[in-house]
């Protein structure tokens, strides 16, 4: 009987221990998961008819696209056709939008796009574009925010694997785009060379490319910088005192060619290069540098005429920072950084040290006076590389395995992503020790906070942008979408409001304020602006012309028919191409074009715009078109008719509408 | 009259030159598919949308059920009235220099009658456009017109059609009760005629 009582006792001892356990784990950061969710329902509830706070803007990764996300609610807007064709609206296969494709390897249906970034005005988001890039075919593309397309893409020469890009100085002077993967480049011309990979160490280059904004946006690559050939995996400019400044992460300056996982592994430290941008920006501006030839593409669409225009441009500016000291600086940094990120006041530098053990800050006060002190611990090809003691400001600890990327929130804190242990852990930007720390599910990436990136932060959300979904939703086979979560960072500590689903696989994401998007938008095309070649401004005008074996049908179309919609005279061989314009001046009203066996997909016309389809008939008949947006009640009724004849035959050309009947 | 009606009847006449830019009536149409409203304004001398396309959209709306299109160019009173409006004033201005009260009662009974005949010939119009409709109608209700309310509210299949005077409207109103004040004003009392003699 006695040591039943015993234990029995010692049960009743043990409560108060299990009571404060609990007490421990409620307070737990992973345990309020399952806490507080109808205060979290609340918090991301956007009332049917209202409108979210911030605009998101998400890569589409390997969609080639970007996506747009309402936040807080996490409801998808809108997919920006950016680097791959898109069926749904013809991007990519209308006349009008084929050039914004075009490249050197000729016209590339696809890419992977990882970074949004939007430009900005004194170091804060303006809302005027967002540029992302192409990591696959090197280039940038910007995006207009007053219509939500892409206005211009530029290829960027000397490069492959455009990853560390696009990054924006802070009056939007510049964007960065730095190679991820080197080359090997003839020392003269920079051409690639047919070597044996095995020859890396001795051939193979990077360049940091430094793309300058015109006052309408345009984009023109100023200079490209020949840099040693390691991998350049992610970039920022600096802001405020190191406004002059950008930062780019490398990786691989092992110089390893095979096995990378292993043999780019080796070295306790890679490096950060800090390049003085300004200087390197007046060196060229004075004919510094040497003009090589670069052939590349500048496509753009031609906001008069409505149609996208490539341009070749022939040759790019190079510096070779040997010859031109002062411009480029090594800050050593443990170990395989991936992302870089300059804090809101711009003192600090934070290296996402992906396979280190602590999050080096690097301060940029030190690294100034590293410089002037010359107090290098070396130079590797010519570039001094800055002693790490003396640069170093901060060693954050237990900030996670696998820390990826940093953002700010303006109140003196930052998160950042570890990837290993599938966490956010925010920390101090003045004791640089952990103070919250929040499971996210799974793998993050990249993490946003709208602003983040910027001066002026806007510390409300934080959007986890996660690598590994598995369990999280309904599941949809194999291939899931990524995962995204919508973290509080209002309060002292962190708080899980939302899990969403997101398109493609985006890596960054961008946000700001809704406010300072929606008051730009545009709601159609005034037709009288309208001046592409092509155009039919009133169904007077339409018409159909012959020219060789190019049939050319000049068509309008209107709630609820085509003019023409019945045509003649076409024949097998010919090829037929359909200028459909919009006739409707009001707020959406898109109307569809498809034609039954055009190889290519719909066009999906805006009001007040002209796209052009091609279709090559194969066998006579008489084939159907009809408009594929629902756009009115009689949207069923709105076809037509094409005939087609034998080749040869002498059936004449006519058309119209509303005639016969 | 005295200075200051024949003052009054000058601001009268003179008033009528602010309804050559405000409209004189507003047709406002609600429409599920249309939150942020779509309408007409009317003014003496054209007829536009209250939003820059609002008028081809409407006009796109009212061909599903065969009205006619509305163009300005081809409505005569939009040419009629300004000149209308310009001889009110000018008749205005010389009844107030003459002074005649005769006169100025014949300018308001004449400014009312127009002003009738107007709101007549806008009915006419709005039942012109109604009633008048094409064979050819994509959507035909049966017993179905669609005559916007002179004045008020009227629901016409999903649209709530409102009719209401513009500022132009008021402004005439203004006019002719400044018009009338004068008249009233000047009626030879015995007590003034008394107080002017001495």
């Amino acid at each position: 009987m006695e040591p039943i009582n015993k234990k029995k006792r010692h049960a009743w001892w043990a409560l108060p221990i299990i009571a404060v356990i609990g007490l421990t784990l409620y307070g737990c950061p992973s345990q309020q998961n399952l806490s507080g969710s109808s205060d979290a329902a609340q918090k991301v509830y956007v009332a049917p008819g209202e409108h979210d706070e911030f605009y998101g803007m998400f890569s589409g990764g390997y969609s080639g696209q970007m996506t747009v996300y309402g936040l807080p609610s996490g409801r998808h807007l809108y997919t920006i056709p950016v680097f791959s064709q898109a069926p749904v609206s013809g991007y990519g296969y209308s006349e009008e939008t084929k050039p914004m494709l075009q490249t050197t390897h000729g016209f590339i249906p696809w890419d992977d796009a990882h970074h949004p970034e939007m430009s900005q005005t004194d170091g804060v988001p303006d809302g005027r574009w967002i540029f992302i890039n192409a990591n696959n075919t090197p280039r940038v593309a910007r995006i207009d925010f007053a219509n939500f397309q892409t206005a211009e893409i530029i290829e960027i020469p000397n490069s492959a694997g455009n990853h560390a890009s696009p990054f924006v100085t802070t009056n939007t002077e510049y964007i960065s785009a730095a190679t991820r993967f080197s080359i090997p480049m003839d020392e003269q011309s920079l051409e690639n060379e047919d070597v044996a990979i095995s020859s890396y160490a001795e051939n193979f280059k990077g360049t940091l490319s430094f793309i300058k904004i015109g006052e309408e946006g345009e984009m023109n690559i100023d200079f490209q910088i020949l840099v040693p050939g390691f991998n350049y995996d992610l970039s920022h400019a600096g802001k405020g005192p190191s406004e002059d400044w950008s930062f780019f992460t490398s990786y691989n300056t092992e110089e390893a060619h095979t096995l990378l996982e292993r043999n780019a592994s080796r070295n306790d430290k890679d490096f950060i290069a800090a390049v003085n941008w300004r200087k390197a920006a007046e060196l060229v501006a004075n004919g510094g540098g040497r003009e090589i030839d670069a052939p590349h593409y500048r496509n753009y669409m031609d906001h008069n005429e409505q149609r996208a225009k490539s341009e070749l441009i022939e040759t790019v500016r190079v510096i070779d920072p040997i010859e031109n000291p002062g411009i480029i600086y090594y800050l050593p940094t443990p170990k395989s950084p991936h992302g870089v990120d300059v804090d809101p006041s711009g003192r600090y530098i934070v290296g996402g040290g992906k396979l280190s053990s602590v999050l080096p800050v690097h301060s940029f006060e030190k690294m100034l006076e590293a410089i002037e002190n010359e107090d290098f611990e070396g130079e590797v090809d010519g570039i001094p590389v800055l002693n790490y003691d003396s640069v170093i400001h901060a060693e954050v600890e237990n900030a996670g395995i696998g820390t990826l990327h940093t953002e700010f929130d303006g109140n003196g804190y930052a998160y950042t992503t570890a990837f290993i242990s599938s966490e956010i852990v925010k920390w101090s930007l003045e004791t640089f020790e952990v103070v919250d720390r929040i499971d996210t599910y799974y793998s993050p990436g990249h993490l946003m906070i709208p602003g983040g990136d910027s001066m002026q932060p806007e510390g409300k959300y934080l959007v986890a942008l996660n690598k590994i979904t598995k369990d999280r939703y309904l599941p949809t086979g194999p291939e899931l979408f990524h995962s995204a979560q919508l973290i509080d960072i209002s309060g002292d500590n962190m708080e899980l409001l939302l899990d969403f689903p997101t398109d493609g696989e985006p890596h960054y994401a961008q946000g700001i304020s809704a406010e300072k998007v929606k008051e730009r938008q545009i709601r159609f095309y005034p037709l009288e602006d309208n001046n592409h070649p092509d155009a039919t401004k009133s169904e007077a005008e339409t018409r159909v012309e012959r020219n060789g074996n190019d049939v050319h049908v000049y068509m309008t179309t209107i709630r609820s028919h085509f003019a023409p919609d019945n045509i003649e005279g076409i024949r097998v061989g010919d090829k037929v191409y359909f200028h459909v314009t919009n006739l409707e001046q009001d707020w959406d009203v898109p109307h569809g074009f498809a034609m039954l066996g055009a190889q290519n997909a719909e066009l999906l016309i805006m009001p007040g715009e002209t796209r052009t389809l091609v279709w090559e008939p194969k066998n006579p008949g008489v084939y159907p078109f009809y408009c594929t947006d629902f756009c009115s009640a009689l949207h069923q009724e709105m076809q037509g008719y094409a005939r087609v004849s034998p080749a040869g035959s002498n059936v004449p050309i006519s058309y119209g509408t509303g005639t016969g009947n | 009259m005295k200075t200051k009606e024949k003052i009054v009847m000058a601001v009268a006449s003179l008033l009528l030159g602010l309804v050559f830019l405000v409209p004189i009536w507003t047709i406002d149409m609600d429409a599920p598919q249309y939150p942020e409203g779509i309408g007409m304004e009317i003014s003496i001398n054209k007829i536009e949308g209250q939003n820059k396309n609002d008028l081809q959209n409407i006009n796109g709306l009212n061909h599903y059920i065969g009205m006619k299109e509305i163009t300005p160019e081809s409505i005569p009173e939009l040419k009629i009235m300004p000149w209308i409006f310009a001889f009110l004033i000018v008749s205005g201005l010389g009844v107030a220099a003459w002074g005649n009260r005769t006169a100025l009662l014949i300018w308001i009974i004449l400014f009312v009658l127009l002003a009738v005949a107007g709101l007549i010939d806008f009915y006419l119009w709005g039942y012109d456009y109604g009633h008048n409709l094409s064979d050819d109608a994509a959507i035909k209700v049966p017993g179905m017109t669609y005559q916007p309310p002179l004045i008020g509210t009227k629901q016409l299949l999903n649209i709530t059609a409102s009719s209401w005077p513009g500022p132009g409207f008021y402004i005439s109103v203004i006019s002719m009760s400044l018009a009338s004040y004068a008249f009233w004003s000047s009626k030879p009392s015995s007590d003034q005629q008394n107080g002017e003699a001495s």
